[in-house]
């Protein structure tokens, strides 16, 4: 068997979840495969050496002055010169926005199936089972691949950790991997990449976030949840449809599109608990979550559930940390 | 610009969710339905593009009978007809083939641009804009927050991950999915529903499509997650709570 591991970097930076999908194709090929890294860019070679540290078979370094900039039409040209090459059995990916952007692309254009942000893998029963989830994490599922490899997977972040991936005895050879591509192929012209607004506040240094959602219902309830940040001194967090509403700054927003943050105490108040918000704050050490919604997914990863009306349950809550402070 | 806008009818966000004997679907006897929230943005955003540059919103939708108020809501809030590829075991189907049917069902239509919404918050492939642009040959973005459209060229804002947005450029035609969040979508007007009433909705039941039912994955089993952190409820009056909260927080998870 083979595994094609698709990791992932920017201007020489490691996306951190490319160490996450090594983790994950060594378990997939934990009876025994060829695990090949895949680095792919312009001027990767410091990556691709650092990459073949790990216990892998070989590493490709893809690299073409089309792929300095990332394209769907680029990566996937690129990547089905090396699946036709190397003939691989998996192809294993970190589920991260780029991946969504060109993996479905490439799994269409080979006629094979995808299977994305998988949160675990099993082997059992002389099959692979991918586990990912469905309506929002409310419910999980077991899906195979059937037909003909290569079968492509990507992995949520923080469904395996990368600090676990196995380093090799020897360093695995580099091989650089020569792509034809030409400017016609690539129909998207690339922009700069730049930050809206300077991040005010960095959240991840925060020992203690207090966090609202949907469940906050209003603007000017607002206040309520920062009486309770300041009586634990903290600060204020937010899922993304109260930044998209504006009522807190976009610099708030934890998850996907946010920051991932791991504090030592996270309440999540009124957040249903979407994968994409989970994502960002389930390293937390402590996670409190007040939700009206008994199934809502925030309890999955809540050390304390409360099930209550958080109007109610949040000035009880300030009032007495206020009390234990003055006493 | 003719414009199609991939609409999908999925549980209502509060819906309690309970597993069919089946193993491979929800009971969908018990629950309400309502449209896809990430859909909503593509339709808003495919709406405000006909305003500005004329044509046509053609809303498409595949699964069961009831997708219909789906495409009808879309044509009250101004799509001007809707095509409902019918099919009551869509579930089965995996994202490939489900986009290979939506592509055939679209295939003749020719449109200049299609959009999506991010994800369903169902199945969440994510996929499907993606495959579709694939098989219809077009180039694609995704994640996108604005369009710019202009002389058969489109500006892009992308969102990236962590705070990065990019700008990029696509020639028409394309296939967007639209960012959630990126604009406010509209109600539907009284004078809108009265409206959809005339519009037409085109039914294409899927097994009349010529596709290739090539299965590349099935799901084996669906289920109610385990949980890998064992969760400690903590109940009482408002005032009670608060207090066993605190003392738990300072003496137990040692986090105060």
């Amino acid at each position: 068997m083979k595994i094609l591991i698709i990791t992932e970097q920017r201007d020489g930076k490691w996306h951190p979840a490319s160490m996450e999908a090594v983790t994950a194709a060594q378990q997939i090929g934990a009876q025994g495969a060829e695990l090949m890294g895949v680095v792919i860019g312009k001027g990767v070679g410091a990556l691709a050496d650092d990459l073949a540290g790990f216990q892998l078979k070989e590493v490709l370094a893809v690299e073409h002055d089309l792929l300095e900039n990332y394209t769907p039409d680029g990566f996937t040209h690129a990547l089905r010169q090396v699946i036709a090459k190397t003939a691989p059995d998996f192809v294993v990916m970190p589920h991260t926005y780029q991946a969504r952007d060109f993996a479905p692309k490439l799994a269409a254009a080979l006629g094979r199936g995808m299977i994305g942000d998988c949160i675990g893998h099993r082997f059992e029963n002389g099959k692979h089972i991918f586990v990912r989830q469905m309506f929002q994490g409310k419910t999980v599922v077991d899906v195979v691949f059937a037909g003909d490899a290569p079968w492509i997977a990507t992995f949520q972040a923080g469904a395996f950790r990368g600090d676990m991936a196995a380093k090799g005895s020897a360093k695995a050879p580099v091989t650089s991997f020569a792509v034809e591509l030409q400017t016609e192929q690539i129909r998207m012209k690339p922009g700069e990449l730049f930050r809206e607004a300077k991040q005010a506040v960095d959240l991840t240094q925060a020992p203690i976030l207090v966090s609202v959602g949907r469940g906050i219902k209003a603007p000017e309830n607002i206040p309520l949840a920062e009486r309770l940040a300041h009586a634990l001194d903290g600060e204020m967090a937010a899922s993304r449809p109260i930044c998209d509403e504006g009522w807190l700054p976009m610099d708030r927003q934890i998850g996907s599109s946010g920051q991932t943050v791991a504090p030592k105490l996270y309440l999540a108040l009124g957040i249903s608990g979407a994968i994409q918000h989970v994502v960002g704050m389930k390293g937390s050490r402590t996670i409190v979550a007040i939700n009206k919604d008994r199934n809502a997914p925030i309890f999955e990863v809540a050390d304390y559930g409360i099930v209550g009306d958080l109007f109610e349950i949040v000035p009880a809550l300030t009032a007495e940390l206020e009390k234990s402070k003055s006493g | 610009m003719k414009i199609g806008v991939c609409v999908k009818q999925v549980p209502a966000k509060d819906a309690p969710l309970s597993i069919a004997e089946s193993g491979q679907w929800i009971r969908e006897s018990d629950i309400g339905f309502e449209t896809n929230e990430p859909d909503s943005y593509a339709l808003e955003e495919a709406l405000r593009l006909k305003e500005k540059h004329g044509g046509e919103v053609v809303a498409v939708s595949m699964g069961p009978e009831r997708v219909k108020q789906t495409i009808k809501e879309a044509l009250a809030k101004g799509a001007d007809r809707g095509i409902h590829v019918l099919d009551d075991k869509f579930y089965l189907l995996d994202p490939l083939a489900a986009a290979r049917s939506l592509a055939a069902a679209m295939q003749g239509e020719n449109f200049d641009l299609i959009l999506t919404g991010l994800q369903s918050d169902d199945q969440g492939f994510g996929q499907t804009g993606v495959l579709l642009a694939e098989l219809l040959g077009r180039p694609h973005a995704t994640i996108i927050m604005q369009i710019d459209a202009s002389e058969g060229r489109l500006k892009l804002k992308r969102e990236l991950e962590a705070g990065w947005f990019q700008w990029v450029e696509l020639p028409l035609p394309a296939v967007l999915t639209i960012q959630s969040g990126c604009n406010k979508p509209r109600y539907a007007t009284l004078k809108g529903i009265m409206a959809a009433k005339k519009k037409e909705i085109v039914v294409i039941p899927r097994g009349s499509l010529a596709v290739a039912d090539t299965v590349t994955e099935h799901v084996e089993r669906i289920y109610v997650p385990q949980k890998s952190k064992k969760t400690e409820f903590i109940t009482g009056t408002p005032q009670e709570i608060a207090v066993k909260l605190v003392e738990k927080l300072k003496h137990e998870a040692r986090v105060l």
